[in-house]
């Protein structure tokens, strides 16, 4: 095991070693192998059904890996867990559950407290700051079924900032969103990146990639391309990511399911 | 009153408060049938109990957690290694336990000693027979129940809400999972004897169901659930204590269920009839700035705003029924928006004047929202705009304007009024939304 490695930028925030992760012994991620340097923001594209979500979830260990393995910050995610963020996609959740905007955010203080001790005055105070900073401290009293998609998505990236992360790996924030909200949460992960934090987004719209990220992960089942913007967002690798389906790579996975079910066949 | 019935009322009550508290976490985690299926499964585990340790309340009850338990698991297993989905899962454990406990008892009963056991108690609960001993085991567990959820409320309010999250936080929630079906275990089998294991899952959910409409805080959700329980509780004791063959489990459930109707019923905000009334308001507001539009339309025919008009001028811009206009005219004339002249005609106020224009600029400001920005076709818009334009907010309109660049005409080359759009332009009435 490496030592931990001195404090310093060039440190890698993320490093995935031959990841992969099956679904009822389905493979949707196979061998993905890149190493994520601090201080930037990703994209991570790649078309339906490439395991986009499956790749973080298993980083957050959410999902099992089958096999490989992952480090944040050089550490095992065990170690470093309340720098590292979650945010899940906002439909995730069931957004009539009986809580206000502030109780959310205040739950990103939860991990810190760890079990029975109850959030103290400094973290209503930090959970507030986090609402000031994504522009959604008038809304900290509302229930949060009356928030519209935009502000839903700025709550959990304020519960990520209560959390205070140096590491966030965000799931499709920009879905289902408004332009105002895109622009302020773009503004707001610009800002955590010259902070020196680093952010992870899965990311499905093509045309803002070169404006959005300084490097992009072209994903589809294993790992296209990995690499800054101006190098890998070119059409050749998008061609490879989405164009046409991986055929033999789906069909094997199709396959070893079908083992899985003791051979039985559909037809 | 009757020391035994008094027994009774506080038994069924205690037991109330403690299921009714961690029922609110079944229910928002859409687990509502883990209660059910805890109940049904109990049945073989006091057969066996019964069966080893005759009839020994400690160990039935000890028997009965047990195989409760032991279907949680199953559950959870099931959905774990299997493609069956939860309620699947719950369905076949349920039923599959349930199964086991019926012919265990039929055994039992075959030996001649199920009568005297009391064991068919178990099936539909007898709280009749509750003895003072057994308040403090219904006591004990509601205290432990209501002290586990303060000590862990925060936890169980991160893992009802988002798991995933809970879990990347560094939460224990496989560990914290394992506490709530416990205790959801213990709330389930304590009831056993009083209310019976087909009816004791609704003593878990109704309380937690009819709270939730009262409120969008999970604390006096909680609180709620909790009072909603004891009126169950001790309604269904003094109703069945009241008459002769009255069995008080049913007649809790009964009363529970009656909580939750009149809660969907009348519950503020929620209920079926705020919600009605909501969209009969929406209803309302709609015809008065109809009419308050076809008034302005008029005056724009003739560039005379503020002239008098009858009943059938105004007919003739909008097909309105002549209840539907007249009622509206009065609720327009009570909120000083027209007013009525001797002669029988109506006519603007300043007010109404302004309110006039306003539905007719938001009705064409939306429609060249729709040309320009997505596309439709001109005889597309004219339907959406006559909805939209009693929903649009004061922001939204300033918002559309902005986008719009203050258009002059519509796509019908009508002109878009301006006049009266000074920032203190306010609604006819704020805040109500259609369903």
């Amino acid at each position: 095991m490496n030592e931990p490695s001195q404090t310093g930028m060039q440190r890698a925030a993320l490093e995935v070693h031959d990841l992969s992760v099956s679904y009822h012994l389905r493979p949707v991620l196979w061998n993905v192998d890149f190493t994520v340097p601090t201080g930037q923001l990703v994209g991570i594209v790649g078309p339906n059904g490439a395991g986009k979500s499956t790749l973080i979830k298993a980083v957050m260990g959410l999902l099992p890996a089958t096999s490989g393995h992952v480090r944040l910050f050089d550490q095992p995610l065990d170690e470093v867990r309340q720098r590292v963020a979650y945010v899940p996609q906002r439909t995730s959740v069931d957004w009539d559950f009986p809580t206000t905007v502030r109780e959310v955010v205040l739950m990103g203080r939860y991990g810190r407290l760890g079990l029975f001790r109850r959030p103290r005055r400094a973290d209503r105070e930090i959970a507030e700051e986090s609402l000031r900073t994504v522009g959604m401290a008038e809304f900290a009293d509302r229930q949060i079924s009356q928030l519209s998609g935009g502000q839903q998505q700025r709550v959990f990236l304020a519960r990520a900032l209560a959390q205070g992360a140096d590491l966030l790996l965000m799931d499709e924030p920009f879905a289902g969103v408004d332009a105002a909200t895109e622009s302020a949460i773009i503004e707001l992960l610009r800002t955590m990146r010259r902070e020196g934090r680093t952010v992870i987004v899965v990311h499905h719209d093509l045309s803002t990639v070169p404006d959005y990220f300084d490097m992009v992960l072209l994903l589809n089942m294993r790992l296209v391309a990995f690499g800054a913007v101006e190098e890998v967002f070119t059409n050749a690798l998008l061609q490879r990511t989405y164009g046409g389906r991986l055929n033999l790579l789906s069909e094997v996975a199709d396959l070893m399911h079908r083992q899985g079910r003791h051979g039985r066949e559909a037809r | 009153m009757m020391w035994n019935e008094l027994i009774v009322i506080i038994g069924s009550s205690l037991l109330g408060i403690g299921s009714a508290a961690i029922g609110c976490f079944a229910l928002l985690r859409r687990r509502a049938l883990a209660g059910d299926a805890v109940a049904h499964a109990a049945l073989p585990g006091v057969a066996v109990a019964f069966l080893l340790a005759g009839k020994n309340p400690a160990a039935l009850l000890g028997g009965a957690a047990a195989t409760g338990w032991l279907s949680m698991a199953s559950v959870d297993a099931i959905v774990r290694r299997s493609s069956i989905r939860e309620d699947g899962a719950i369905g076949i454990v349920l039923s599959v336990f349930f199964g086991l406990g019926i012919l265990l008892i039929t055994h039992i009963q075959a030996g001649g000693s199920a009568a005297q056991s009391g064991l068919n108690t178990f099936l539909f609960g007898q709280a009749a027979a509750l003895l003072p001993e057994d308040l403090w085991v219904f006591g004990g567990v509601s205290l432990v129940l209501v002290l586990g959820i303060l000590l862990l409320y925060k936890e169980f309010a991160l893992l009802s809400f988002d798991r995933d999250y809970a879990a990347t936080s560094g939460l224990p929630v496989r560990r914290l999972e394992l506490a709530m079906t416990t205790m959801i275990v213990l709330a389930v089998v304590s009831g056993l004897q009083a209310v019976g294991v087909v009816l004791m899952a609704a003593m878990l959910i109704a309380p937690a169901a009819a709270a939730r409409y009262w409120t969008d805080r999970l604390p006096v959700m909680i609180g709620l659930a909790i009072f909603f329980g004891i009126v169950s509780g001790v309604a269904g004791a003094l109703i069945s204590a009241s008459g002769r063959a009255m069995p008080t489990g049913p007649w809790i459930i009964t009363a529970a269920t009656a909580c939750v109707l009149l809660s969907m019923l009348f519950a503020p905000r929620r209920g079926v009839l705020a919600r009605a009334l909501r969209r009969k308001r929406y209803q309302r507001r709609a015809e008065e700035e109809n009419v308050l539009k076809a008034m302005h339309h008029l005056g724009e025919r003739d560039g005379r705003p503020m002239e008098s008009r009858s009943i059938d001028e105004i007919r003739a811009v909008r097909p309105f029924s002549s209840d539907q206009l007249g009622s509206a005219l009065r609720r327009l004339l009570g909120d000083r928006f027209v007013e009525r002249l001797a002669d029988g005609r109506w006519r603007f106020t300043a007010e109404g004047a302004r309110q006039g224009e306003r539905v007719t600029r938001l009705h064409r400001l939306w429609e060249v929202y729709l040309t320009e920005h997505l596309q439709l076709a001109l005889d597309h818009v004219h339907d959406d705009a006559e909805s939209i334009e009693h929903i649009l907010t004061p922001e939204l309109e300033q918002e559309l304007q902005q986008l719009l660049d203050h258009p002059a005409v519509d796509p019908h080359s009508r002109s878009i009024p301006y006049t009266g759009s000074a920032p203190n332009t306010t609604e006819i009435r704020s805040g109500e939304e259609p369903e």
